[in-house]
């Protein structure tokens, strides 16, 4: 199975563990990930804020390129997969304005027809390769874990940009998941709300507070580790967990994974082949259990 | 009290139970109950036949005729007119007139209804507005000109005004500040629907106080303080999507001058970023966002212990420029400063 991998700046900078991990579980998967050197950021929401034909056309030589390649592209982040979502949509919408920003793509060559489907690891695991082959290839059931699921906004909303009409169950696709690894799903409240990320600079109170709201919330309903699969959470969830924890008033200590963290775990993967010892929040105790 | 005011009369009843279909199913509501007098909200279950067309304002209205007439709720028009009835059902805001039970619940779930978030209750399903007006009020939501008015009318362009009757279109439900997850982690942020009416009169050309508005609302509480969580658009139930609102609102004020904050540092770092090596430098977007020393001290330990887990930034000297970062830079020269009147972010409808 091969997709246009599409790896979004988050994982090559400040979250390599989710690059690495990522590398590791699409081996076990046999995915095939020719990827997407030559893209450009998607903008991340705030471009298309600034500008939204210039991300669109940013956005349009990205997915020509995966058009090129004849393969539906993959994201490994919530925000890269929500924006670039939008911007597909925006072009396949208007013909006319594929048709001009096409015109602004023209001296690179590049050209976008309005074919690609852009898909979300998550979707990749749940959706094509299937709930029942992921639990052929656990080796580890981690049926000692309880994980709380945080999605992240951009794939979650706006719901009839993201298919969920015609796929409502995508809605708990990371709970199915989460079940199919052997673990146990926590429910809260903030499993689908946003983590503060996007006002950190503008409002760092206001973000970390969001944070630690949600944290405490799954930490206090019985959860061994959050999972994400948007790096940008998990940039706060996890990088600024300490932080939150001054805001909120409360003790904090929950480690926060990426998706293909516990994929992997489950899989049989070395933690440190999963990065696992590069997460802020310590995960050592969190992979005993998981393993014990 | 509320509740019995809206009773439906004998006469109303009888012709609307001659249009309903014959066919009636069952519906078994969760509905949350809170009584000032008692010290906390709990659930209480009700099970009743409703026609099939019914919507969950029907069946709550026949709770409380045949099951229980202590159940609080506002409405009115019953027809998403009116915008009295936004609850909370299953899990989001919704015009509980606008929502066919049938929908909630196809294979006779229960259906979850809970009070509008983010304002106090007062009884069941009954909230307190006085903080939604008052943050319509704090954008003063009225027409300020200037100088002696016209001889008979104002005179506007028809594509002035274009943008106008989206916003006009808020019929004031509360749905977008129920789930605005900003305002729910602060209550001072002014939220949605303040917003998207703010935005009503910055682009309206009979107004002259725009550059005062965009300024006010550049403060704390204000447009930088949204996160784009897509609630409110998620939510309007006449799409009026306040978030495109709030996001012109910042262009707005970018392009009038008000580049003195945070929201605008980071946006303008992060296109320059993107325009000189294709790819994000976040170490740079970081520290550039803050104006303030202290905001970027704050930073400094959250750098630091990446550091310490072994996760090197790829910042400044150290971030490259991505293979094809020409073509990304050709186009931010032949993008980035278009004119953008009358480009509007769509978030896209639900057609």
């Amino acid at each position: 199975m091969q997709y246009a991998f599409y790896p979004g700046c988050v994982s090559k900078g400040g979250a390599p563990e989710l690059y690495q991990s990522t590398m590791a579980v699409a081996g076990k998967l046999g995915l095939e990930l020719p990827e997407l050197f030559e893209a450009s950021c998607n903008g991340a929401g705030v471009l298309s804020e600034r500008n939204p034909e210039l991300a669109d056309t940013l956005n349009a030589r990205t997915l020509g390129m995966a058009e090129e390649l004849g393969l539906p592209l993959m994201n490994i982040c919530s925000t890269c997969h929500g924006v670039l979502s939008q911007s597909n949509a925006r072009l396949k919408k208007d013909p006319a304005y594929l048709a001009r920003v096409n015109e602004h793509l023209k001296p690179e060559g590049v050209q976008y027809k309005g074919t690609t489907e852009v898909k979300h690891m998550l979707w990749v695991l749940v959706e094509d390769l299937g709930l029942d082959k992921i639990k052929q290839l656990v080796v580890k059931p981690l049926g000692n874990l309880s994980a709380a699921p945080f999605y992240g906004c951009y794939i979650v909303r706006p719901t009839w940009v993201l298919g969920y009409d015609e796929k409502p169950q995508r809605q708990h696709y990371l709970e199915d998941l989460i079940g199919a690894l052997g673990a146990h799903s926590v429910e809260y409240q903030g499993f689908n709300k946003c983590c503060g990320f996007p006002v950190l600079t503008m409002n760092r109170e206001n973000a970390l507070k969001m944070t630690g709201t949600h944290v405490y919330d799954a930490q206090t309903r019985g959860a061994d580790c959050m999972v994400t699969p948007c790096p940008l959470c998990h940039l706060n969830l996890d990088g600024q967990q300490t932080d939150a924890a001054g805001v909120v008033n409360q003790q904090l200590n929950l480690p926060v994974l990426h998706l293909p963290q516990l994929v992997g775990l489950a899989f049989g993967i070395p933690a440190k082949e999963l990065g696992l010892n590069k997460n802020i929040v310590g995960t050592r105790r969190l992979v005993e259990k998981a393993l014990g | 009290m509320l509740s019995r005011e809206f009773t439906l009369s004998e006469a109303e009843g009888k012709h609307l139970a001659g249009r309903q279909p014959k066919e009636t199913m069952n519906v078994n509501l969760n509905v949350k109950r809170y009584d000032p007098d008692e010290r906390s909200p709990r659930y209480q279950t009700y099970t009743i036949d409703v026609p099939e067309a019914a919507t969950v304002l029907d069946a709550l209205i026949e709770v409380r005729e045949t099951k229980d007439e202590t159940l609080a709720l506002r409405c009115s028009c019953r027809s998403s007119i009116c915008g009295s009835c936004a609850m909370r059902i299953n899990g989001r805001a919704r015009l509980a007139c606008k929502t066919k039970a049938i929908d909630m619940a196809p294979a006779g779930e229960p259906i979850t209804v809970e009070p509008a978030g983010n304002m106090p209750v007062l009884k069941d399903l009954i909230v307190d507005f006085e903080v939604f007006w008052d943050k319509i009020k704090a954008i003063k939501p009225w027409l300020q000109t200037e100088g002696p008015p016209p001889e008979r009318e104002y005179i506007v362009p028809n594509e002035a005004m274009l943008n106008l009757n989206t916003t006009v279109a808020c019929i004031m439900c509360g749905a977008c500040v129920s789930d605005c997850l900003s305002l729910e982690a602060d209550p001072n942020f002014l939220g949605p629907a303040a917003l998207a009416k703010a935005y009503r009169y910055v682009g309206d050309p009979r107004d002259a106080h725009k550059e005062e508005r965009l300024r006010e609302l550049c403060g704390a509480g204000g447009i930088w303080d949204c996160t784009h969580c897509f609630n409110c658009v998620e939510v309007c139930p006449k799409e009026v999507a306040p978030m495109d609102w709030i996001i012109e609102l910042r262009r707005e004020a970018e392009v009038a001058g008000n580049i003195n904050y945070n929201g605008v540092r980071h946006s303008k770092v992060f296109a320059e970023s993107v325009k000189e090596s294709a790819w994000l430098d976040e170490g740079r977007l970081a520290l550039d966002s803050f104006g303030d020393i202290g905001g970027k001290l704050a930073m400094v330990p959250v750098g630091l212990r990446a550091i310490m887990k072994g996760k090197m930034p790829k910042t400044g000297p150290f971030h490259y420029k991505r293979p094809g970062a020409e073509h990304v830079h050709r186009l931010f020269e032949e993008l980035e400063h278009k004119d953008l009147k009358g480009i509007k972010l769509d978030t896209l409808d639900a057609e």
